[in-house]
């Protein structure tokens, strides 16, 4: 049995060049980069190589935009925080219903705090509707975080529209880009993006290494204050191997940002098809016409997510899921919330994420053994009889909720 | 991925009396499709001996949803109604090999099930009783319903009084924020405030800690004076302690009732043995006695 990882939007494998290019840092030129000595002479010239590395790929003007920090998560709350500390006489931040946790639940914590938080909904398609995202639009907002990309769906925004008109109001515009650097070409200088966060385990990068690119002459108070690394913007001694390894994922990235969108996006759309063509009441869910190229989130409807994964797993097969239960939570996703998908089908959705490292061979392996799990489980459903649902199944089985 | 058991993984795999009786004369259907677990459960009983000929399981559900439903059905067959109705959910989690904390409420689920089948053949009604919230202290499986209940009913202010009269919070404490966020909920419909800084609402009973060295005697009857105090709390979640062994400072124990075979058994003997170092002012080691069978220099009584 082979095993397959198709989980890329939770993390990626590290490359072999990425780490080739990291193991000097450990053995060799292991010095501060703030020495002076022979065991540090070349580190800051690592990581001068690794900022140009990011611009390269994001696009951005200068390479002193480039804040290495420690994660996604991390700069995502220091732009969000830097925002309402640089202007705190504006108390109000527009975000999504649909972003990751990292700045749903800090926007949940600064309302708590007494900030007023703008939830943009999204249709079934996981759109969002930019005419009532204008009106929130005032100089009371401190700041607007928008992802550029659904890590659950692949639904990708509209951010450098709605950048530009963040920035006629007169107001910042962050985006958490983790799941869209390296999968959708950007040119930053072209935009009115001030802030973007980024993640390197999200791009064949160690884990624990992100940016914040932070737009020259964009106000800014930092997270972390201390020594002068990142020039005063964040202190703590630079994770100078994983710097130099991001960078190396970076060019990368950038060589094959082609092939992400052709072979990659190939073996996506096949694996959809197939699916789709070969197992009844299911469905892929987001904006089919503007997602990610390595992304597919298909909702097996009847059927839970968690039990879905365990047979998938006992194929060698590594997925995951929107299903309460593999959060440990009691809800569903809550993306697949917002964009309405019902229970019976929420809780049996299953996200494929892609990489350059996957084949056509795997796909078709899934395909021989996706059948059958549905199978299996829909047997163990109440709400299915034989081979289809039973009628009207909200009413033939009708639970007394716990 | 979640810890299963391998009698989890098994149930799971290879689940038994999956799909619905043919001719069944009871049904319970309960869950809640919005936490995306629900289960019927159909039962042909003997109407002359009331004893369950067959049972067979239609779930919705995660994996311990699926192996719970499988092991109960398993457990039930054979049995009378009456005697089926004794089944606990910490039977379907024992019998489980213990589960996840995260994931009790699928044992809960199964025994609702079975009252409501029986219910149903008795040609009765049958009514949850309890509602379920957001899972709060992992240490030991607290909900925010439950707490908050707690609070209202015995005028909680402050975390420690949340521990005292729930256990939430107790182990590894790092729900304590998630319990201030309960309090200041909670105080604030009663129209008071939160003061992380108040007075304890009851004081639990405190046993003087000890200065002196201990004989071995006096540390047994120590141990056991400590036991019996924390017995109340472990016998409302339906377990208990017994104190099997004290060889040095090692305290052999026997975890029975519900506290046998739950995942969190470990989490309360290092409760257990916080609590003794305290009153006892020395190291005290608390060991299942299940371990002591490996210990070749004693005998097994």
């Amino acid at each position: 049995m082979v095993d397959i990882y198709l989980d890329n939007n939770a993390t990626t494998k590290v490359d072999h060049e990425v780490v080739d290019a990291m193991i000097p840092y450990f053995l060799e030129q292991y010095g501060n980069p703030s020495s002076i000595h022979k065991f540090a002479d070349g580190v800051a010239r690592g990581l001068k190589q690794a900022r140009q590395q990011v611009q390269a790929l994001i696009g951005c003007e200068h390479d002193s935009e480039i804040i290495f920090t420690s994660c996604g998560t991390e700069s995502n709350s220091t732009a969000l925080l830097s925002a309402i500390k640089a202007q705190p006489n504006k108390k109000e931040i527009i975000t999504t219903t649909v972003e990751h946790a990292a700045i749903l639940n800090l926007c949940d914590y600064l309302e708590k705090e007494g900030y007023t938080i703008h939830r943009l909904p999204v249709d079934k398609a996981g759109r969002l509707n930019l005419e009532s995202y204008k009106k929130l639009l005032s100089d009371q907002v401190a700041i607007v975080s928008v992802m550029w990309a659904n890590n659950e769906t692949g639904t990708i925004f509209p951010v450098a529209e709605m950048a530009e008109l963040a920035n006629a109001a007169g107001v910042m515009f962050h985006t958490d880009a983790v799941q869209a650097v390296g999968k959708i070409p950007m040119m930053l200088q072209d935009t009115k993006i001030d802030m973007l966060s980024l993640s390197g385990h999200k791009l064949h990068a160690p884990k624990g290494i992100g940016v914040l690119y932070l737009r020259r002459g964009t106000r800014y108070r930092p997270l972390l204050r201390g020594g002068h690394q990142e020039r005063g913007r964040r202190a703590g001694t630079e994770n100078t191997a994983s710097i130099v390894g991001l960078g190396k994922a970076c060019e990368l990235a950038l060589r094959y940002i082609e092939y992400e969108n052709t072979t990659v996006k190939e073996l996506r759309d096949r694996l959809e098809k197939g699916i789709t063509e070969s197992i009844p009441h299911c469905f892929v869910t987001g904006d089919l016409y503007n997602r990610l190229p390595n992304t597919t989130d298909i909702a097996f409807e009847y059927i839970e997510g968690e039990s879905i994964l365990m047979l998938l797993n006992k194929a060698g097969i590594a997925a995951s899921s929107g299903s309460a239960c593999t959060s440990g939570s009691l809800e569903p996703s809550h993306v697949m919330r917002a964009m309405d998908i019902p229970y019976t089908a929420a809780h049996g959705t299953i996200r494929f994420s892609f990489s350059r490292y996957n084949t056509m061979y795997e796909v078709e392996e899934v395909l021989k053994v996706m059948p059958s799990i549905v199978k299996t489980l829909r047997k163990l459903s109440p709400y299915w009889e034989g081979d289809a649902p039973v009628a009207n199944p909200e009413q033939a089985f009708a639970p007394t909720y716990a | 991925m979640w810890d299963y058991s391998d009698k989890v993984k098994e149930h799971f795999f290879n689940p038994k009396n999956a799909g619905a009786v043919a001719d069944a004369n009871a049904t319970g259907e309960v869950g809640s499709i919005s936490c995306g677990d629900a289960l019927r459960l159909t039962l042909k009983v003997d109407d002359d001996t009331e004893v369950i000929l067959e049972a067979g399981f239609q779930t919705f559900g995660c994996g311990s949803a699926i192996a719970s439903s499988s092991v109960l059905t398993e457990m039930i067959i054979g049995k009378t109604i009456d005697e089926a109705l004794q089944v606990t959910n910490q039977d379907i989690a024992a019998q489980l090999e213990g589960l996840p904390p995260e994931k009790m409420h699928c044992s809960v689920m199964g025994r609702e099930a079975l009252q409501a089948a029986i219910a149903n053949y008795r040609g009765e009604v049958w009514k949850d009783d309890h509602e379920e919230g957001a899972l709060i202290c992992k240490c030991f499986a607290i909900d925010a319903v439950m707490i908050e209940e707690m609070v209202w009913a015995n005028k909680l202010r402050t975390v420690e009084d949340v521990t005292n009269f729930t256990k939430a919070g107790g182990g590894c404490a790092s729900c304590h924020e998630d319990i201030e966020a309960i309090l200041e909920k909670v105080l604030a419909e009663k129209g008071e405030k939160f003061d992380p800084g108040a007075a304890p609402v009851a004081q639990p009973e405190k046993i003087a800690a000890v200065k002196t060295p201990l004989t071995n005697l006096q540390r047994i009857k120590k141990i056991e004076e400590v036991l019996e105090s924390l017995r109340p709390a472990l016998m409302a979640d339906g377990g208990d302690v017994e104190l099997v062994e004290v060889i040095g400072n090692t305290a052999y124990v026997k975890m029975t009732g519900a506290c046998n075979g739950c995942q969190m058994a470990a989490m309360t003997i290092a409760g257990i043995q916080q609590r003794l170092m305290e009153v006892m002012g020395e190291f005290i080691k608390v060991v299942p006695a299940t371990e002591m069978a490996k210990l070749t220099n004693i005998e097994v009584a």
